[in-house]
Formats: C-alpha cells, sequence, structure tokens
C-alpha cells in the first residue's frame, strides 16, 4: 500500500530529495507537492547569472514538468499552504485544496529580511529571493535609471553586478565597514570592494540607511548622515530569515527555524523539515551544500533507513561575479592561538590567507586566484598536518613536492576523495569512475551522471581540466558547444563553413565537414536545412524531411496529434466577408477551439490532419495565405489604429504594419520573428517588447529591436529614428537579414544581439548605408523564392501523401 | 501471421512516414534513407505523439511532441528516456510493402 507523502515548497533541497527518494525507495510514495511560486523548480543558485543576462530561466530548470508526469508527482503549482491539520494529518492550500498525508515534508525556505525603514513598501522596493523578482529587477533596468542596493552581502552585490551589466547605474549601501564581512577578512573586503569600484559600482561602507523618499514609488534613498541617493529602484539583500511561522501556527517546535534532529525529524515525528526554513543543531543554512545534505538525509530516512544523519560541515563561499573571483572557508578570525601565512600581489589584485591552528588549517581566504580553494579545503577536512610544506603551502598545490607548473598538474595530483564540486558534494574519483565506466567524453555527459558541476557551475573548470586528463586529446575544452552530437562543430563554424566552401546540399555538409552520422540527428537537419535555405535561396531545394512537422505541414501541431490553422491577417485588419469564411469553415469541420491569438489574429485549433488541405481551399478563396504561425519565420505585425482613427496617432501605424507584413511574409528566419508597429508612444500595440518594433512620433519612425516577452521578458533597443516609410522598411529588412546570416538556428533576435552588440548592429544597420543596402538587397532576393503562399500550393496537390493514409487495412469491410 | 498489402515502398519519402488504420490502432511505416523499412506503433510510450510525423534519423524517429527519440529497430526509447512501443513485422514481396498483425482478421486480404 503506497503511503502519501505531502511536500510543501518546491525548491532545490526538496527536489533533490525526491531524486534520491525515486532511487532508493521507489514507488513507495504517493507524492504530492505544494509550491506557492507558480513553476516547476529551477536553480536558485543560478538567479544572478540570469540578472546579469548570462543565462536564461530554461538553462536553469532543474526539474520540468516533464519530469514530474513522468515520476508520477502531483505538482501544485501557486498554491500556498495555509495550514497544517496534524489531528487529521491533512494541509490546506490557498486555492481551497485539502490533502490527506502519511508523512508531510516542509520546506518552506527562507523569506528576504525586510529593514522596517518608512518607505519600505514603496513601490520600486524588491527583495532578491525568485524568479520574480529577478524579472522585476529586469524590467526595472530597462529604464536605464539608478539603483540602490542595500547590504553588502553575498546576494547585494550579485544583485548589483547583475544590474550594472543590464545598463544600471549601481550604489550598494553597507551597514559595515567592509563588504562580506561574514565571509572576507577586511583585507579581501577592501579588494572586493576596489574590483566593483573599477567597473563602476559605487560602494558605501558603514552606511546606515534612514528612509526610502517617494511619492508612491521611489525617488531616493535616505542615509542616517543625510546623503540623500537618487534612486528608481531599492532592492533590500540584508539577510534572509527562515519561514517557519506555517510549522509554528501548526505547533511544531521553533527556534530560529523549524527545531529538527539529525534525521531531519520535527518535533511530529510525522512531519519533517529541510532546506532554509530548518535548524539542526542550532545552525540554519543558506547554502546549497549543506541543504543537499539534508535532502539526502531527509530521503534515506523516508526510504526506511534510520541511521543516516546531518552532520555539519564548512561550506566555502564563492561569489558568483563574473570576473572577480573570491574564495572563503571556515573560521578565519585572528586568536592567540592561531598562525596565518599571507600572500598578496598587489600588483596582479591577489590576496591569499591560510589560517592555522596547531599547524592544521581552518580557514582560508582568497581573492583574485582562487583555483587552490580545493585544495586548501580537502587539507582542512582532513585535518592534515601541513608542517612539512609550510614554507610554500600558501604558493598553492602545484608548489609541492616539486610539481612542474602544468596547470592539470594540480588536478592530477588530488586524491581521488577530494571534493571537486562543493554544492553536490561530488569527489575527484567518483567524476573519474563514471568517466571511465560510462565511457563519458562531454562535459553535459559527466553533469547528468555526476551531478558534478551541473548546479553552481564554478567547479567546471576543475571539471573540464579533470577530463582533459582522462580523455587527452579527445577532450578540447576550448571547443565552442558542438551542434550536436553529429558534430564537434559549433553553428557558427558551420555558417562559416557553408559559406566558404559554398557548400549547397545536405549531403556535402554533412561529407565536407565529417558528420559522425549517416544523415544527421532532429537537432543539426533543421538547422543545417535553414542556413542553406538562408544562404542560397535561389539554388538549395529546400529539404522537407528535415523541417519539424509544423513547418513540413504547414500548421501548429497540438497535443492530441491534431493541428490548428491560422491565415494571415495583415496588420491585424480584418473584414465581414474574412470573418464569415471563418466561421463557414468552423462549423463545416466542426472546429471544437476557435481562439483570438496574442497577435491579433484568429485560430482554429483541433482540425484532423486529412482535413487541413479542405480547409485551406475554403480559406484560400475567401482570399486568405498562411499565416505562418508555426514557422521560425515572420510570423505577426501588430499594429494600432494610427492617424486613421487614433486622436493621438502621429502616423499611419496600420498602413506601415500592413506594408511591412506583406513585404516580410514567408521568410525564413533563425527563430520565429515577431513585430509591432504603434502609432505614438503610448505603443498601444506593444511594440517594445518584440523582436522588431516601430514606434510612430511626429518626427518620424523610431525603429525597435531585440525585446523579449516570453521566457524571458526584456525591453527594446533603439535602432533609429528614420523619417519616412521607405528607410523604415529598408533599415527593419536590412536588420532582419543580418539576423538571417549570423543567427544560430532557434537563436531569436536578442539573444543574437546580446551576442553580437548592440552598438555593432546599429553600426551596421544605420551608419553604414552601403552595408545596409546590401543586406536590404540580399533580403528582396531571397523573398523571390520565398513567397510563395505553402497553403494554396498544397491544395494544388503538392505534397498529397503527408495528408493521407498510406493504406486502411485489417476492417472486416476493407478485407473484402 | 496474417501479412497484408498495404502499398509500395514508394509510397514513402525517404527519412519519412506514412501512417496504415488498422483494428488495433495506427500504425506508422517508415522508410530511412538508405531505403529499410521499419513499422511501429503510431503512438510515443511518453504522451502518444504521433512518431509518424517526427523527424527520422537513422534508424531512430524523434517525437514530434517532445523529441523523444524511438528506434525504430526495437522500438525502445533511446537516451535517458524509458519506455517502448511496439515494432510492427514488415516485409517487400515482390514490391509490395506487407505488414503482419497479430489479431486474425475478418477475410485474408
Amino acid at each position: 500500500m503506497t503511503e502519501k507523502l505531502v511536500i510543501i515548497g518546491n525548491g532545490m533541497a526538496p527536489g533533490r530529495m525526491l531524486e534520491h527518494l525515486l532511487e532508493n525507495a521507489p514507488g513507495r510514495y504517493q507524492v504530492t507537492i505544494f509550491n506557492a511560486e507558480p513553476r516547476v523548480n529551477y536553480d536558485r543558485i543560478m538567479l544572478s547569472p540570469v540578472l546579469s543576462g548570462e543565462k536564461d530561466y530554461e538553462q536553469i530548470i532543474i526539474h520540468g514538468d516533464g519530469w514530474y508526469v513522468r515520476n508520477g508527482i502531483t505538482l501544485y503549482k501557486g498554491h500556498k499552504i495555509e495550514a497544517i491539520d496534524r489531528t487529521e494529518k491533512t494541509v490546506t492550500s490557498s486555492l481551497g485544496v485539502t490533502q490527506a498525508y502519511d508523512k508531510l515534508v516542509i520546506a518552506t525556505g527562507s523569506n528576504p529580511v525586510i529593514i522596517p525603514v518608512p518607505g519600505h513598501d514603496l513601490a520600486g522596493v524588491l527583495t532578491y529571493r525568485d524568479l520574480d523578482d529577478v524579472n522585476a529587477m529586469l524590467l526595472a533596468a530597462q529604464s536605464r535609471a539608478k539603483a540602490v542596493v542595500i547590504g553588502g552581502g553575498l546576494l547585494g552585490l550579485e544583485a548589483a553586478a547583475g544590474l550594472q551589466a543590464q545598463g544600471m547605474d549601481v550604489t550598494v549601501v553597507h551597514l559595515m565597514p567592509t563588504l562580506m564581512e561574514r565571509q572576507l577578512d577586511p583585507a579581501a573586503g577592501y579588494l572586493l570592494q576596489k574590483a566593483l569600484e573599477e567597473r563602476g559600482i559605487k560602494v558605501l561602507t558603514e552606511a546606515n540607511t534612514k528612509a526610502i523618499r517617494g511619492n508612491g514609488k521611489v525617488e531616493a534613498v535616505e542615509l542616517a548622515d543625510g546623503t540623500v541617493i537618487p534612486a528608481t529602484l531599492v532592492v533590500m539583500a540584508a539577510g534572509i530569515r527562515p519561514n517557519a511561522s506555517l510549522a509554528k501556527e501548526a505547533g511544531l517546535a521553533v527556534n530560529r527555524g523549524i527545531v529538527v534532529d539529525h534525521g531531519m525529524q520535527t518535533s511530529d515525528p510525522d512531519i519533517f523539515a529541510l532546506g532554509e526554513c530548518a535548524e539542526v543543531g542550532g545552525h540554519v543554512y543558506g547554502l546549497v551544500a549543506p541543504l543537499y545534505e539534508m535532502a539526502r538525509v531527509a530521503a534515506a530516512r523516508l526510504g526506511g533507513d534510520d541511521g543516516a544523519g546531518f552532520l555539519h560541515n564548512d561550506t566555502p563561499t564563492k561569489l558568483k561575479v563574473t570576473g572577480i573571483d573570491v574564495y572563503s572557508l571556515g573560521d578565519f578570525a585572528d586568536g592567540e592561538d592561531r598562525e596565518e601565512i599571507v600572500l598578496r600581489d598587489a600588483a596582479a589584485g591577489v590576496y591569499k590567507r591560510v589560517v592555522l591552528k596547531d599547524n592544521k588549517i581552518i580557514g582560508t581566504v582568497l581573492f583574485g586566484e582562487v583555483a587552490d580553494g580545493a585544495w586548501f579545503n580537502d587539507l582542512k577536512r582532513k585535518s592534515a598536518n601541513i608542517s612539512e610544506m609550510r614554507e610554500t603551502l600558501i604558493f598553492g598545490q602545484a608548489y609541492q613536492g616539486g610539481a612542474t607548473l602544468d596547470p592539470k598538474a594540480a588536478v592530477a595530483a588530488l586524491p581521488d576523495d577530494a571534493e571537486i564540486c562543493g554544492c553536490n558534494g561530488i569527489c575527484k574519483g567518483k567524476i573519474t569512475g563514471a568517466i571511465k565506466a560510462k565511457g563519458l567524453t562531454t562535459l553535459d555527459e559527466v553533469r547528468a551522471h555526476t551531478k558534478a558541476s551541473a548546479s553552481c557551475g564554478t567547479c567546471t573548470g576543475l571539471v573540464e581540466q579533470l577530463m582533459e586528463l582522462m580523455l587527452g586529446d579527445a577532450f578540447n575544452r576550448s571547443a565552442v558547444q558542438p551542434m550536436c552530437s553529429c558534430t564537434d562543430l559549433g553553428h557558427d563554424d558551420v555558417r562559416r563553413l557553408i559559406e566558404a566552401k559554398e557548400l549547397k546540399t545536405l549531403p556535402a555538409v554533412m561529407q565536407e565537414l565529417g558528420w559522425k552520422t549517416s544523415c544527421g540527428c532532429a537537432k543539426c537537419r533543421p538547422a543545417l536545412n535553414y542556413y542553406l535555405v538562408c544562404d542560397w535561396p535561389d539554388e538549395y531545394a529546400d529539404d522537407y524531411q528535415s523541417r519539424f512537422i509544423n513547418e513540413r505541414v504547414h500548421a501548429n501541431i497540438q497535443k492530441d496529434g491534431t493541428f490548428s490553422v491560422v491565415p494571415r491577417m495583415w496588420g491585424g485588419v480584418t473584414s465581414a466577408a474574412e470573418l464569415r469564411a471563418i466561421a463557414d469553415v468552423v462549423d463545416k469541420f466542426n472546429v471544437p477551439t476557435v481562439k483570438v491569438t496574442g497577435g491579433q489574429r484568429i485560430d482554429m485549433l483541433g482540425i484532423r490532419k486529412e482535413d487541413l488541405p479542405a480547409v485551406w481551399a475554403d480559406l484560400g478563396k475567401a482570399g486568405f495565405v498562411s499565416g505562418h504561425a508555426y514557422a521560425k519565420g515572420l510570423r505577426t505585425v501588430k499594429t494600432c489604429v494610427g492617424t486613421d482613427w487614433c486622436r493621438f496617432g502621429t502616423q499611419d501605424s496600420t498602413g506601415l504594419g500592413v506594408r511591412i507584413e506583406k513585404f516580410m511574409w514567408g521568410s525564413w528566419t533563425p527563430a520565429k520573428v515577431k513585430m509591432a508597429v504603434s502609432g505614438c508612444p503610448r505603443n498601444c500595440a506593444e511594440a517594445t517588447c518584440k523582436d522588431v518594433g516601430v514606434i510612430c512620433v511626429d518626427s518620424g519612425y523610431e525603429i525597435h529591436f531585440a525585446g523579449a516577452a516570453g521566457l524571458d521578458i526584456k525591453g527594446t533597443e533603439v535602432l533609429g529614428l528614420v523619417k519616412t516609410e521607405d528607410e523604415a522598411l529598408e533599415h527593419i529588412a536590412a536588420l532582419v537579414q543580418m539576423y538571417r546570416e549570423q543567427a544560430r538556428y532557434l537563436e531569436r533576435i536578442y539573444k543574437w544581439a546580446r551576442r553580437v552588440g548592440v552598438e555593432e548592429i546599429r553600426r551596421q544597420i544605420v551608419q553604414d548605408a552601403e552595408k545596409r543596402r546590401g543586406y536590404f538587397d540580399r533580403f528582396v532576393f531571397s523573398q523571390k523564392f520565398a513567397q510563395v503562399d505553402p497553403w494554396s500550393e498544397r491544395v494544388s496537390g503538392k505534397d498529397k501523401h503527408e495528408f493521407r493514409p498510406m493504406a486502411t487495412v485489417g476492417f472486416a469491410e476493407a478485407a473484402e | 501471421m496474417n501479412w497484408i498489402a498495404i502499398g509500395s515502398i514508394d509510397d514513402i519519402p525517404a527519412r519519412g512516414a506514412r501512417c496504415v488504420n488498422t483494428p488495433q490502432g495506427r500504425i506508422a511505416v517508415f522508410r530511412t534513407a538508405d531505403d529499410k523499412v521499419f513499422a511501429i506503433e503510431d503512438q510515443c510510450p511518453h504522451k502518444q505523439g504521433p512518431l509518424s510525423q517526427g523527424i527520422v534519423h537513422g534508424n531512430a524517429v524523434t517525437c514530434p511532441l517532445h523529441n523523444w527519440v524511438i528506434s525504430l529497430e526495437t522500438g525502445e526509447a533511446q537516451g535517458a528516456d524509458e519506455g517502448s512501443v511496439k515494432t510492427i513485422p514488415v516485409r517487400i514481396e515482390g514490391g509490395t510493402l506487407q505488414i503482419a498483425l497479430a489479431a486474425p482478421v475478418g477475410k485474408a486480404a
């Protein structure tokens, strides 16, 4: 009989616990999770790279929706648990779901500390805890205005660096005399402050926030000494507090956090707690390694192993700010019974300090050069007596025993039980063992099989060195990410070689570039097909068997295998005749759902594949063509009504939108392209979150690009202002052609622009008229071959086989 | 074995698939780049996606719904995914493709 396991919270600790539990005791529990956040389990350590723009949300998901489905786990997203009834053994959520449990796990995490100064509740005051906070900060950063971060600890500094990377003018306000005083000694704190200031982040220490000023929203931060710092965004990063209120209301023992024994059990034997909300042995934890250790213990206990217990271990701290390397471990305070060894290299900005007690390492602070952190940690963990190597200890591992300066030598010399990945507690032996036993050759494989370097990623370099050591020339860590496992070449190399070697067919590409598979895979074939379509529009014969089903049959596949059909409505404008034709199709083919899309047109869902040509034939008679709602290509051009009707309109935005759409439809692009034209800066067509947008103003047309409003939200960049519609069209087509020629397959415009640089794009499209004209001409040329309505082609009989079964057999009547 | 003719290999595009409707459900018949022919149930073990609509590469197909890769030879999911679909015997007899249906049918075709 399966027992009911209910988990409150869906952060990294319970996620890891479930992984262990599914491995240790599969099928023992029927698992239900309630998550107050409306999403799956993602890697919170990676929020800082998301904020700084180095990663996307999709890259930091740990368990996608499919994982929960595959493992039979019910996940209630956006459900906050409001009460635990320990007598009835049930929990009840904010949305009214009541669920019974046999065992309950509380993993409610922590809450950010809000300093109760006047103005702390103004709009524009944020904390830094989850993806919503990051998204709110990214949105605020669009203004390129001033931000103040209150708190100079780990989180505060990562937030400051991220906001600055997004273009904000950032000031860090810190109460203590030096930054990160809990993890760094004053010398390292000083170096850190200098490094941040060199990047343009202002740092105020011994600064006490007195009030946040503003009328309805933040305008400035006022300090106790009277200083006023103007700001439109304030991030409070003054620490975290275990979120134990639910447990307290349920009558469980609560101190700073929810009190648990070393088996993660609370004062109620059927209730466990883990993660940042739990207090074990008087400690609460905020770093991932001990939280994962809790997860391991809780899973073992739930699986019936009563021997598993949690042990306190010092965890190294690393700051995740690109280009600033900081490492801190253990106890580094001065003391009578302690000695220290210090190395400073002012020119290189390096500071290393090792604190010793009885010839053993008890603490380490490293700044600027942190490669030896793992080695010092290893010596500390083993309480190794270092008196023999005392003279050279501070120079690091490479200097011991006359070893060479080969950087790999250090990794080679590490013992098998040396910890490489602190987040996941993975030692060297486990990684080398997995590489050998499973024949792993890529970093992704090592991550999948060992979890090493799969959380915060700071040990990636070490893992790669290990792989180099084991695999020799077979592993090249400076190699770019290959397109897929069929090749070692990255997208950029492949694109370059297709042009340089004038490769014009798929077999030519695969032969000349040494593809390792006979006919590619579902990842590389669509990419190569696009590159060839883009580079040789007149010569290359589009390979439909290398297109994803949606592009192959010109409709969107749905979860039940039926398709949806979206005809083009130029600029979102329609008519009675068009609407009547759609209504007739809906009646004739019993279309179950008709929906207005976000792109100002109409979607008919649930159409059987066999019916598609007949549906298109009827739509075609009313003048409709394909809306390419399925394509990596031009999708929609949203418009507002502009000068035709609007009393604020400055230009004919509808007319321009229709003109752009008629000019650009049918073009294939690396990823989908959505556009909009707004008739005035009120921006009713929401042009500033599109791939390409136009804001009409009295003096002309402001062209925007590189916005996003999906997994990521990002406001657009301004390309430039032009005076006429013709100029606007030329700039937009040239921009899209540049993107078509340079981007990697599936890379949206905003990601491509981030890689290439907005300045560079402006230089080529706005400032260099000759370059622009070249792009424009190539776009126009490729449109000659692209602007064929795929629906009418298929109505006339093209690809007939796609829409009919090959045979119907075995039925009694069919057998006659 | 109950061999039933379903058409010719030329009815299927290379690196493509066609469907055959049968009393035991829809069957996907694949033709690879090197003209090998395979038949499997047209239902991904993951979420019943129509495998016949996927991209065919080597002796495998990638499901159009969530990118599971299914071996056409064994019907097994590849990589880290677990699950399998039933494979259906298929042969070429005198230029005609035939599949074998397990359950007996009314009259011989």
